[in-house]
């Protein structure tokens, strides 16, 4: 802990020989903060104040309507949205952390197979989501006839979101000090014992911030699921993973392209809607950082 | 095994909360009453339906069949009916596919599509459910187009005016030279392939330097946003936006016509009236849902359409769609 103090106060010492430099410095990056903080803010007052009559329970508690836009709600997208984001989750964060620990535990990395995986994989997190959506159609939803259902949605998004999980475990399994796994193997512990009870438990904080990040991104796609045809007027619940489904983002665009005003505000609580799931889950996520972060 | 919980219920606690969520919402949100099915329509609904009727197709005619599936939906709350917005052409790929039940088409099925449909072994029946009157609109400020012939359309939109008529005044010399701002749907569309094939004699040929649009909002947004703007959409677009835009009468010949439902009706609006249609699936038919659905469509097939703003059917076609659903059902 005295070691982690030191730096600080160096750099307090620092900033007093050049002042000016650091100052400008720092304003830059001030800025660059604040760029990002007032495009957010405008958004959200716009959405708001353009949102602001429909954000009622009517919103959540009605299903949509395209004969009364003005009582019509959400609730089959909120419902497909928390559907697909659960199944994602099932599928994509199991897979991906598995696959981080073999990529930084196991894997020889001199081996040109797993050079060859590492690349891939950081090439996947930047292929666009409609890509994505093409391959859901083409091989989940036609080849092997799932149709376009939950299922295939969510396996779909899992896919999409899976090198970003597989990336940031890895980042977090990799921060995990070195001292920690020799301690544990120099005790007698096995490799399999070292990971489980040591080098996991000990990236659940990065791993969890990076896996919630993903998952917000998922919930935020429509491109593929257009390219998935999900209706983008459904009225009822998914009640399975075979069933029918449409997702926020998609109404959000169907409500857009409706030419009656009302649909406009529609969509603009909606945007509400999504906006508070997405900060729910990020204040989540850092909840869970700074629960079980650890420091060395 | 301290933090194995630890890790498990990071990865699934989230999750199982959010799908528990989703199966109790289930039944609020359909409401099932298996007895209630209120005679407020002619359409009776006898017994309580249930399974789910998947429908794809035109973003133009989507508005119809949801507001079919809405109002039939009060009489058979437990049938789940999905209405999908592909593009007529997108909803036949999916159709002949066997993926949907109903087929949403603002244009006929095209022969390479009816091959497909065979090729898959989905037999089918055409149903024109309501009419439309395909506007060609103006901003407000343009003061020198309130009718335009077909073939002044035609020279603003076929390919060959592609580069060349870029000014109001390249279509006609009494037009000012106002630069020609032109504005469309895209070429999935139903309503792009109407147009292109009664103006520019040849469906899909249209001039590529126009800015395409799935969203009528955009085209909309173009139009009034220059004064040398035209654009073309469904009639019930441009009712909704009547204030900002001015609808151009269509001169085929025999003088300027108004887009309007009774000219769209009395087929004196032409060529830009057009039929829409859905597409039954001649096996869907046979499920008890779909039929009862189908039934409830066509009997109240004009109520139905001045609900959503379409153009409803003139009698004749009105006597034509019932005696066809039930010769789809008799098949």
């Amino acid at each position: 802990m005295a070691v982690l103090s030191t730096p600080k106060s160096a750099v307090e010492l620092a900033s007093k020989g050049r002042p000016l430099k650091e100052h400008l410095f720092r304003v830059a990056l001030l800025s660059s903060l604040a760029i990002a903080l007032i495009f957010l803010g405008m958004l959200l007052i716009y959405v708001l104040e353009e949102g602001w009559p429909r954000l009622s329970p009517t919103l959540w508690e009605n299903m949509p309507s395209i004969r009364r836009p003005e009582t019509a709600g959400i609730q089959s997208g909120i419902f497909g949205t928390l559907w697909i984001i659960g199944l994602t989750a099932l599928m994509a964060l199991p897979t991906g952390i598995l696959a981080a620990v073999y990529l930084e535990e196991y894997a020889d990395r001199t081996r040109w197979y797993n050079k060859v995986i590492e690349l891939n994989i950081s090439n996947l997190a930047a292929v666009p989501s409609i890509v994505y959506g093409i391959l859901g159609l083409g091989i989940i939803a036609r080849w092997l006839q799932f149709g376009f259902t939950v299922m295939t949605g969510a396996i779909t998004v899992s896919l999409l979101v899976l090198p970003i999980v597989i990336i940031s475990a890895r980042e977090a399994i990799r921060a995990v000090p070195p001292s920690i796994r020799e301690g544990s193997l120099a005790l007698g512990a096995t490799q399999w014992q070292t990971i489980w009870r040591q080098v996991l438990p000990a990236s659940i904080p990065g791993i969890a911030t990076g896996s919630i990040l993903a998952l917000s991104r998922a919930i935020g796609e429509a491109a593929p699921f257009l390219m998935l045809g999900a209706a983008t007027l459904v009225r009822f619940n998914p009640e399975g993973v075979w069933s029918s489904f449409t997702v926020l983002p998609l109404q959000i665009y169907n409500f857009i392209s409706q030419s009656r005003e009302e649909f406009h505000v529609l969509a603009a609580a909606a945007i509400v809607i999504l906006l508070a799931i997405l900060l729910l889950m990020n204040s989540v996520a850092i909840w869970l950082r700074n629960r079980y972060q650890k420091r060395w | 095994m301290k933090y194995a919980g630890r890790l498990a219920v990071l990865t699934i606690a989230g999750v199982l909360s959010l799908a528990a969520c989703g199966g109790d919402g289930g039944g609020t949100g359909t409401n099932a009453e298996p007895g209630a099915t209120a005679a407020a329509t002619e359409g009776s609904a006898p017994a309580a339906l249930s399974g789910e009727i998947k429908i794809d197709g035109s973003s133009t005619v989507a508005p119809l069949t949801q507001a079919a599936s809405e109002l039939f939906g009060e009489d058979q709350p437990t049938v789940k009916i999905a209405v999908g917005t592909s593009g007529t052409g997108g909803g036949f790929e999916k159709f002949c596919a066997g993926e949907t039940d109903i087929s949403d088409a603002s244009r006929p099925i095209k022969d390479e599509e009816k091959a497909a449909c065979t090729a898959k072994g989905i037999n089918f029946s055409e149903l024109t459910v309501a009419t439309d009157a395909l506007t060609v609109v103006v901003p407000k400020e343009n003061t020198w187009a309130s009718c335009l012939t077909v073939d002044q359309l035609k020279k603003m939109w076929e390919p060959a005016a592609e580069g060349k008529v870029m000014s109001w005044k390249d279509v006609d010399g009494k037009f000012p030279d106002e630069p020609l701002k032109l504005y469309g749907p895209g070429t999935d569309s139903g309503t792009f392939d109407y147009f292109t094939g009664e103006v520019n004699g040849e469906e899909g040929a249209s001039r590529k330097d126009y800015s395409p649009s799935e969203n009528d909002n955009d085209i909309v947004t173009g139009v009034v946003g220059a004064k040398g703007g035209l654009g073309y959409f469904g009639f019930t677009y441009f009712e909704e936006n009547a204030d900002k835009l001015t609808a151009v009468q269509i001169d085929s010949g025999s003088g300027c016509v108004a887009p309007s439902v009774e000219a769209a009706q009395n087929g004196t609006y032409t060529p830009l009236a057009r039929p829409l249609f859905i597409y039954p699936s001649t096996a869907a038919v046979k499920r008890p849902e779909v039929a009862s659905f189908l039934d409830y469509f066509v009997t109240n097939i004009n109520t139905i359409a001045k609900d959503a703003k379409f153009i409803p059917l003139n009698a004749e076609q009105e006597a034509k769609l019932k005696s066809d659903l039930t010769a789809l059902k008799a098949s």
